[in-house]
């Protein structure tokens, strides 16, 4: 097709990446460790530097990064196309409002639950998504996204309709001192540690290697053994799981739940989030995550008339200068740096 | 061995390549090849697979990135548009046929005519394309892509003869063809270079059948011409009877 | 059996609105593997265009077709300025890019133009038709049709006409359409072209009933995906013939079960995308595509 560029382009690209996957490494594992123990080290910093506002705003962004990891891991290193993951952060969303609103349950068992329920939501929507591809999967889980809102609000009884759920925000335990905020944002940072190590446990493995085959070459790949409807539908749940928490944890953080947070732009927002960070990347789920929650603050602040045209130029921009998103753009940079210095 | 560069008889080059590289993306495949074509003559450049053949063609269209200079009748095509070179008068029959599959044989020969600026000779090119390759005509209101492969080949073949090229390039016409089908195909190619005087650049991994067509032959190998002369002299060469001709 | 044939026809002609809307989608997913997010945008622009025009003092038909004009001109510049720099880029990255297109339309629309609602005339009178017992609404009919005079026409073009074989020839092979010469960039612009035209129109045809807000082509962007679907992401006629299926169906599910209410209208399109996924995902004119390994 025209856009997807002529053979020329194609191996063109394909060789670039060859370079520069192995150009991408640090140049020393010892590096690499300091470089992301410094990164730890401000993580737990910031909470104590800034406002409760702000602690917000970054227990926010690490939600959506976990959320992007989940979405990335489908779509980017997958090959699975999905404009409805609004829907497993719905779900998981929901499902830690009800439990603490309706059964009482401490918020601490709402994270695991939301997590399994989504793996296995996920897994069962992986079963029919087998027989779609490309267009007609990403179809399909549009019109789920868009369906959401509807659903939550017909089932009033479970949701509390339009009006949602009001939550109150949990305590710091074992009387540390602590904000709420401030707590919310630690308990965040764990779990978000936590799914990470697991992504690159996970990713950069066997399973990671097979997931990609089956989204470059899935006849190949089944022909080398790789059971491509076990791992599609896996990755399914995994992904849905890892969006789920997410939204559990949001509940938690934002202490309300409504179906009107969990439309189609949501899902979008989502999708907007990988892109811009790097597809098949686990730092683009960090980058992307600052973008959509900073970037649509700062085009308020440039014109209060027309935020949202600023947020498009943005949007427009960005994918004209990095158009492999933020953690790709890093990469070609790194590799044209060392290639020069090999010369 | 002769200077690759220079062509055996006095006729000026049509087509010229002078240290002609090429790349895809990181990776060099041509690395500073020199041929010529000679206008009117049928050159052939010969070579295993990856050696370098079609990207030399691609090359030539502008369809891969270069570095050397490409000059096409005295002027410099390197760096050009695909689409305004071959409307300088060259036309390019690629690897795979590149037909359109969905579309008729007749719409198929149109598109060949597409880029052309006078209109007034375009029946008599249809008439004569039908020449050359009946079974054109027999199917032309069919889809183009449930021709067989070697009606595929002559469709690609008359395709590119609709724009009236002075020049017509073609990428392993051979391949995948039973060989009666080829030398029919080969025939005509001959026909139209003596009846039209249409200079033909030949790619071609059958060197037996390409040294029979050809004037003057080069040999590629790992993106650089090892080897070139009059074809005949090639075809009693022991080294390419060797490795290129098996006996 | 009036009223069967009133929705009928009704359907008819929101069903042909959708076809407009989904045939431009279709066309430029057959040239670029892109679904352009911000088609109805474009389409909204352009109607709040011809508003503007209408204010002016521009009679209705001038406005029409100045606006379809424009929205031609439009498209093939959004083409080659906005699209250009990332037509080689991951697909992903150009959805991105239509996205942000949508989000700056509709803002500077709700901006320039307010989001209140404007009422749009329709160029069709406001009394019925009464053919024997049914009776019928004039722009019903008027739009019906608009959109077969606009399919008529881009028939004629793509099949007869040599830059109609181009743009075809173009959108299946790109490759090997350069060797003949032809501009794909170029054909790839006057296609964007096309396509907002098909949107203005259907923008045109459909303010008169929904009135004019910068979001007003949400939902029909949403029933000209599900026509998409039902007749086929890689069909032309499969658009349209999907955008009349679903139009008459979203009346008549709409009239004849009494649970959806106007509520859960969307809930109809919604479904019919689901339902052709599952049992048929290429729909009913779409061919799947066999991929060479």
């Amino acid at each position: 097709m025209a856009y997807s560029g002529s053979t020329a382009a194609k191996t063109e690209r394909a060789a670039d990446r060859a370079g520069n996957a192995a150009a991408a490494v640090f140049p020393t594992r010892a590096a690499r460790a300091a470089g992301l123990v410094l990164l730890l080290a401000i993580a737990v910093a910031l909470p104590f530097t800034m406002s409760g506002f702000r602690t917000f705003q970054f227990t926010q962004v690490l939600i959506y990064a976990i959320a992007l990891l989940g979405l990335n891991m489908l779509t980017g290193y997958n090959g699975q196309f999905s404009l409805g993951h609004g829907a497993f952060y719905a779900i998981g969303a929901y499902t830690a409002a009800i439990m603490i609103d309706r059964w009482s349950i401490p918020y601490g068992w709402t994270i695991p639950t939301a997590g399994v329920l989504c793996l296995v939501v996920g897994f069962l929507f992986g079963l029919p998504a087998l027989r779609l591809e490309g267009l007609y999967l990403a179809l399909a889980t549009f019109s789920l996204a868009l369906a959401v809102p509807q659903i939550l609000k017909y089932f009033e009884h479970w949701t509390g309709g339009s009006q949602g759920i009001v939550l109150s925000k949990p305590k710091p335990p074992l009387g540390l001192r602590l904000t709420e905020d401030q707590w919310i944002y630690f308990l965040t940072l764990a779990v978000t540690v936590l799914l990470f190590v697991l992504a690159v446990n996970l990713l950069r493995g066997r399973a990671g290697r097979a997931i990609v085959a089956v989204r470059d070459n899935h006849i190949a790949a089944e022909a080398m053994g790789v059971n491509n409807a076990l791992y599609k539908t896996a990755v399914f749940g995994v992904s849905a799981a890892y969006t789920g928490v997410a939204g559990a944890l949001s509940a938690i953080a934002i202490a309300f739940v409504a179906p009107d947070s969990f439309d189609v732009f949501l899902s979008i927002t989502l999708l907007t989030g990988i892109v811009i960070g790097g597809l098949a990347t686990i730092s683009g789920a960090i980058f992307g995550a600052l973008f959509i929650q900073f970037v649509p603050n700062w085009a308020q602040d440039i014109s209060k008339a027309a935020p949202w045209a600023i947020f498009g130029v943005f949007l427009i921009l960005f994918m004209y200068a990095m158009p492999r998103g933020i953690a790709g753009g890093l990469q070609l940079l790194w590799g044209r740096l060392s290639r020069r210095r090999t010369r | 061995m002769p200077d690759p560069a220079e062509t055996p008889s006095k006729r000026p080059a049509l087509l010229e390549a002078q240290a002609l590289e090429a790349q895809y993306g990181w990776t060099r495949v041509l690395h500073g090849v020199h041929f010529a074509v000679e206008a009117g003559g049928i050159t052939t450049i010969l070579g295993a697979n990856g050696a370098g053949k079609t990207t030399t063609l691609r090359a030539v269209c502008g369809m891969v990135k270069t570095r050397g200079e490409i000059r096409f009748e005295g002027r410099r095509i390197d760096g050009r548009a695909t689409e305004d070179i071959v409307r300088l008068g060259i036309a390019h029959s690629p690897e795979g046929r590149g037909t359109f599959v969905d579309l008729s044989v007749e719409e198929n020969l149109r598109l060949g005519a597409y880029a052309r600026r006078d209109r007034a000779g375009l029946a008599e090119d249809y008439a004569r394309v039908y020449r050359y390759f009946p079974v054109l005509e027999q199917r032309h209101r069919q889809q183009a892509g449930t021709l067989s492969g070697g009606e595929q080949q002559m469709l690609a073949v008359a395709r590119a003869l609709m724009s009236r090229p002075r020049l017509l390039l073609l990428d392993e016409p051979s391949l995948g063809l039973a060989p009666l089908v080829v030398r029919e195909i080969f025939r005509i190619v001959r026909a139209v270079n003596r009846e039209q005087g249409v200079s033909v650049l030949l790619v071609e991994q059958n060197a037996s059948i390409a040294l029979d067509l050809a004037d003057h032959a080069y040999l590629l190998e790992t993106g650089r011409v090892v080897m070139s002369g009059p074809a005949d002299e090639l075809k009693k060469d022991d080294a390419i009877r060797r490795s290129y001709l098996g006996y | 059996m009036d009223i069967f044939i009133q929705q009928v026809v009704s359907g008819l002609a929101t069903g042909g609105i959708y076809a407009s809307l989904a045939l431009a989608l279709v066309m430029i997913y057959q040239a670029t593997d892109v679904v352009n997010f911000a088609q109805g945008s474009m389409a909204m622009f352009s109607t709040y265009l011809a508003w503007s025009m209408l204010q002016a003092g521009l009679s209705y038909w001038v406005a029409f077709f100045a606006t379809v004009i424009i929205a031609f001109v439009g498209g093939v510049a959004i083409e080659r300025v906005i699209i250009r720099p990332v037509e080689n880029a991951p697909i992903l990255a150009i959805v991105i890019v239509t996205l942000g297109l949508l989000v700056i339309l509709t803002s500077v629309a709700g901006w320039f133009y307010s989001y209140i609602q404007k009422p749009f005339p329709s160029p069709f009178p406001s009394k019925p038709i009464r053919i024997g017992t049914v009776v019928f609404g004039a722009h019903d009919l008027g739009a019906i049709g608009v959109t077969l005079v606009i399919l008529l026409l881009l028939f004629l073009f793509f099949r007869y006409t040599t830059l109609g074989l181009a743009m075809r020839a173009a959108a299946q092979n790109p490759v090997s359409s350069r060797l003949c010469g032809i501009r794909v960039s170029w054909m790839l612009g006057l296609g964007w072209g096309l396509a907002a035209t098909f949107g203005a129109v259907a923008g045109l045809m459909i303010a008169p009933v929904v009135f004019l807000d910068p979001n007003m082509m949400g939902g029909i962007q949403i029933y000209a995906f599900a026509a998409a679907t039902v007749g086929g992401f890689t069909s032309p006629l499969g658009a349209v013939v999907g955008g009349f299926l679903v139009g008459i169906t979203e009346n008549l599910v709409g009239t004849y079960v009494s649970v959806i209410g106007t509520e859960l209208k969307l809930t109809v399109a919604l479904a019919m995308i689901i339902i052709v996924l599952l049992v048929r995902p290429s729909g009913l004119f779409g061919r799947t595509t066999v991929r060479r390994v």
